[in-house]
């Protein structure tokens, strides 16, 4: 087992650090939050320098555009990415981590040649349209219709929760083709432009304020034959490798994120007062969270807790470049743990800010940018986006119990 | 970066698990309740596989190996339950090649803190394993002392929580002699607190698969209770923890090894900066590896009592002894809290955080 950097490890992260020190300032400051319309920009234009450089599909094969990276040049990125502050893949964040990947594995070479350059360029943005208001944690009895008529599908129906629905380009759509097949058989997976007349996106806004993502309202959409990707009705096969993607590495960054964001939420401890005291045995002493010696530890457990999720992306990231993509004991174990890491994290922010947890903003107190607070409230919120998105914990849990430990199948 | 198994690492594993199946069964162990008991023959049989002496150079008899190894094979007896000074085996090997051989015993303490009350200044010293130790040696943040267990005036604990992990308690070590300075005591501390945290993994890992195996063939209301949602989200829980707590125990295994051997110049490697990974500190990972595996070890065998309902209650079956284990192991070099206070203190500011 090693995970030192080896020589050529070494350099590439050279590199990309040399190549972030002098390319986020040109980048010019994150935009609002929940100003979409400015991130989706922002996102781009990096994307863009990101591509110009070399750096867009790291993992993605060469053959298709992307870097060809090795698993450690592909975690060596995102690190040094999340150390140095570099936006993370925003509203690129289904192209490139599981449409594209999909198209990859399953896409005709005329699609990959159309879509792929474009994703990478951060040209083109896509969405997600598998959940639907009577299909969630059971997604295969989804309803959306997609009717043959010539070389098109004309499709109807409706989808909710569609992350970065308001800016994508493309959707990745999951349609019912044959109503009278089993629920898993008369599925297929199209790649819909967004576009196309009949298609009504309205955002929804979500607990943390924003609208990440939207309800779309499907009527009589025409969809071209040739946009199906794998065979029509077998498209529940293509969602399973599309969710493979999803589960496997891409919330890595995320995961980085959040160990450093433990690093200033521990900053802001050895610096914000804490506790009431007004009378009792401390009445009048002045306290920092970080004194407070249950709190100190519950950060040291919360990093702990992201540290082992790091050694668990490192290990399921071997076994993946084995061949075989990442197992579902790795990537269940994952998404379960890290909710429930990210879950901890916000509870223990909530015991450090104390009486400063009040807005969803950063706080003006203080010189620079104030006090961060928002942020950390907002990745509390998040956690219920990790433990309920792409299967919720209990799905995960039922993953686990059947496929891995081998126990009986819910009915 | 290559963090998986390799085929050596799981031949070694293999090779540790069948010797424990074949000379220390959980039935027979379970009955080696002190130095008289102890099957000694057995003992040297798995020191002849190189358990304990899996980090030393060839020349003293040993593997060559990596912490990173030694922690495969901890976890495999830690799966096992294997009994003894396993620990304090592995790392006196250092000293003394009978010990690392399995021809002798020894137990290794830390100086205890000082409390108030009963545990007043410095004491009392809990020594496990005093019956079957040659020597005790003390570790503390000055170095490490050698004295022979004869030496040592200590109380059999009554009643002891593992029944296979006697302990005693005394007012007093004598001194005895220095046998290493800081460095050793440093490093001992790092070795001794991974290599009980790789056994609180494994054990968290077997308690995991009893409850699975009892919940595929145990039936109520006409099925396998392994079919009841509640019982299969226990123990997927059960499992995650404790494929958590192996990859932090490895991760933090490698960490040790990476910084025992310098490796290149050091330059570009992510050490040297601000941007290092932190999870390379092997402090900090080691102090990590113990939060997750002593939760880890505690709360599945809770699951697994639980799982096996009215059964889990009684002292026949084992898992109850996985529990207990795991209960001494925790404070076994260092504590979850202490570890976690580590973490905490090992937290830098982040580069990017405004000033
Ligand atoms: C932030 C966010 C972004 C999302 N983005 C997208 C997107 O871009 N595209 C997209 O298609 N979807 C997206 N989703 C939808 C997501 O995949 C679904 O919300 C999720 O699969 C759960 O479905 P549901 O909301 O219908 O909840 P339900 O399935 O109704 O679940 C409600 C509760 O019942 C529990 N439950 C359900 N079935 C079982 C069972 N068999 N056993 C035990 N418990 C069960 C669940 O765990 C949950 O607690 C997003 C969701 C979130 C939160």
């Amino acid at each position: 087992m090693r995970l030192r950097d080896s020589e050529s490890d070494a350099r590439f992260r050279k590199e990309v650090r040399a190549w972030l020190a002098e390319n986020l300032p040109v980048l010019g400051p994150r935009p609002a939050y929940g100003d979409w319309p400015a991130k989706k920009a922002y996102d781009q234009r990096w994307q863009r320098m990101l591509f110009d450089a070399g750096y867009a599909g790291i993992d993605w094969p060469a053959a298709y555009g992307g870097r060809g990276a090795t698993a450690s040049e592909q975690l060596i990125f995102l690190a040094e990415s999340a150390a140095a502050g570099a936006p993370d893949l925003g509203v690129h964040f289904v192209g490139q981590l599981h449409a594209g990947p999909t198209l990859i594995a399953e896409a005709t070479d005329e699609q990959r040649d159309f879509h792929l350059p474009r994703i990478l360029r951060g040209e083109s943005i896509w969405c997600q349209g598998f959940s639907e208001p009577g299909a969630g944690s059971d997604l295969a009895s989804l309803r959306t219709r997609a009717v043959r008529d010539g070389d098109h599908y004309v499709v109807t129906g409706s989808k909710i929760w569609t992350s970065y629905g308001f800016a994508a380009d493309y959707c990745e759509l999951l349609v019912r083709t044959d109503p009278d097949a089993g629920k898993h058989r008369g599925i297929s997976w199209l790649i819909m432009p967004m576009d196309t007349p009949g298609i009504d996106v309205r955002p929804l806004r979500t607990i943390q304020g924003e609208s990440e993502f939207a309800e779309m309202f499907l009527d009589e959409v025409r969809v071209p034959v040739e946009n199906l990707v794998g065979r029509e009705n077998d498209g529940w096969r293509v969602a399973m490798v599309t969710f493979s993607f999803e589960r496997g590495t891409s919330l890595v960054r995320e995961l980085l994120t959040a160990m450093t964001m433990v690093e200033e939420l521990a900053t802001l401890a050895k610096t914000l007062g804490h506790g009431q005291y007004h009378s009792g045995p401390r009445a009048g002493q002045s306290r920092t969270a970080w004194d407070d010696d249950a709190i100190r530890r519950e950060i040291g457990q919360v990093a702990a807790e992201l540290d082992a999720m790091w050694a668990l992306t490192r290990r399921n990231v071997t076994r993946a470049a084995g061949g075989g993509g990442v197992p579902p004991s790795g990537g269940s174990a994952f998404k379960l743990t890290y909710s429930e890491a990210i879950h901890h994290f916000g509870e223990v922010a909530m015991k450090v800010l104390e009486r400063y947890a009040i807005s969803l903003d950063a706080l003006p107190l203080g010189a620079g940018a104030g006090l961060p607070v928002g942020r950390h409230i907002i990745e509390h919120l998040h956690a219920f986006a990790i433990s309920i998105g792409a299967g919720t914990s209990q799905i995960q849990k039922n993953i686990l119990a059947e496929r891995v430990l081998g126990l009986p199948r819910e009915r | 970066m290559h963090f998986d198994l390799d085929e050596d690492g799981l031949a070694l594993q293999a090779t540790v698990r069948d010797l424990c199946g074949a000379r220390l069964p959980l039935e027979t162990t379970r009955n080696w309740t002190d130095a008289a008991s102890f099957d000694r023959a057995a003992w040297s049989a798995l020191a002849g596989l190189g358990a304990f002496t899996m980090t030393q150079p060839e020349a003293r008899g040993g593997l060559e190996l990596g912490v990173a190894d030694a922690g495969l094979v901890f976890q495999v007896l830690g799966a096992e339950l294997v009994p003894g000074p396993l620990v304090a085996a592995a790392l006196v090997a250092d000293l003394d090649e009978r010990v690392g051989a399995g021809e002798a015993f020894a137990t290794v303490v830390t100086r205890p803190p000082a409390g108030s009350g009963p545990a007043r200044a410095g004491g009392p010293w809990v020594i496990p394993h005093l019956d079957l130790a040659a020597d005790v040696y003390v570790v503390d943040d000055q170095g490490v002392w050698r004295t022979a267990a004869g030496a040592v005036e200590g109380t059999p604990v009554p009643n002891p929580l593992d029944p296979t992990t006697p302990m005693w308690l005394a007012d007093a070590v004598p001194a005895g002699e220095q046998v290493g300075g800081p460095e050793l005591a440093r490093g001992w501390l790092l070795r001794g607190s991974v290599l009980a945290s790789a056994l609180l993994a494994g054990n968290a890992t077997r308690t995991v698969e009893l409850a699975t195996a009892y919940a595929k063939q145990r039936e109520q209301f006409g099925r396998v209770i392994g079919g009841f949602q509640a019982v299969k989200h226990l123990l997927a829980e059960a499992f995650t923890r404790a494929e958590v707590a192996r990859v932090a125990v490895d991760a933090a295994a490698v960490a040790l090894d990476d910084a025992g051997t310098s490796v290149g110049d050091g330059e570009g490697e992510g050490f040297d900066d601000g941007y290092a990974d932190p999870t390379f500190n092997p402090v900090r990972a080691i102090a990590g590896a113990r939060v997750l595996a002593a939760d880890a070890a505690s709360r599945n065998a809770k699951t697994a009592i639980q799982v096996h309902g009215g059964m889990g209650f009684t002292w026949e079956t084992t898992i109850h002894l996985f529990l207990k284990r795991a209960w001494i192991l925790r404070n076994a070099f260092t504590t979850p809290e202490e570890a976690a206070d580590t973490v905490a203190h090992s937290l830098a500011r982040p580069k990017w955080m405004a000033a």
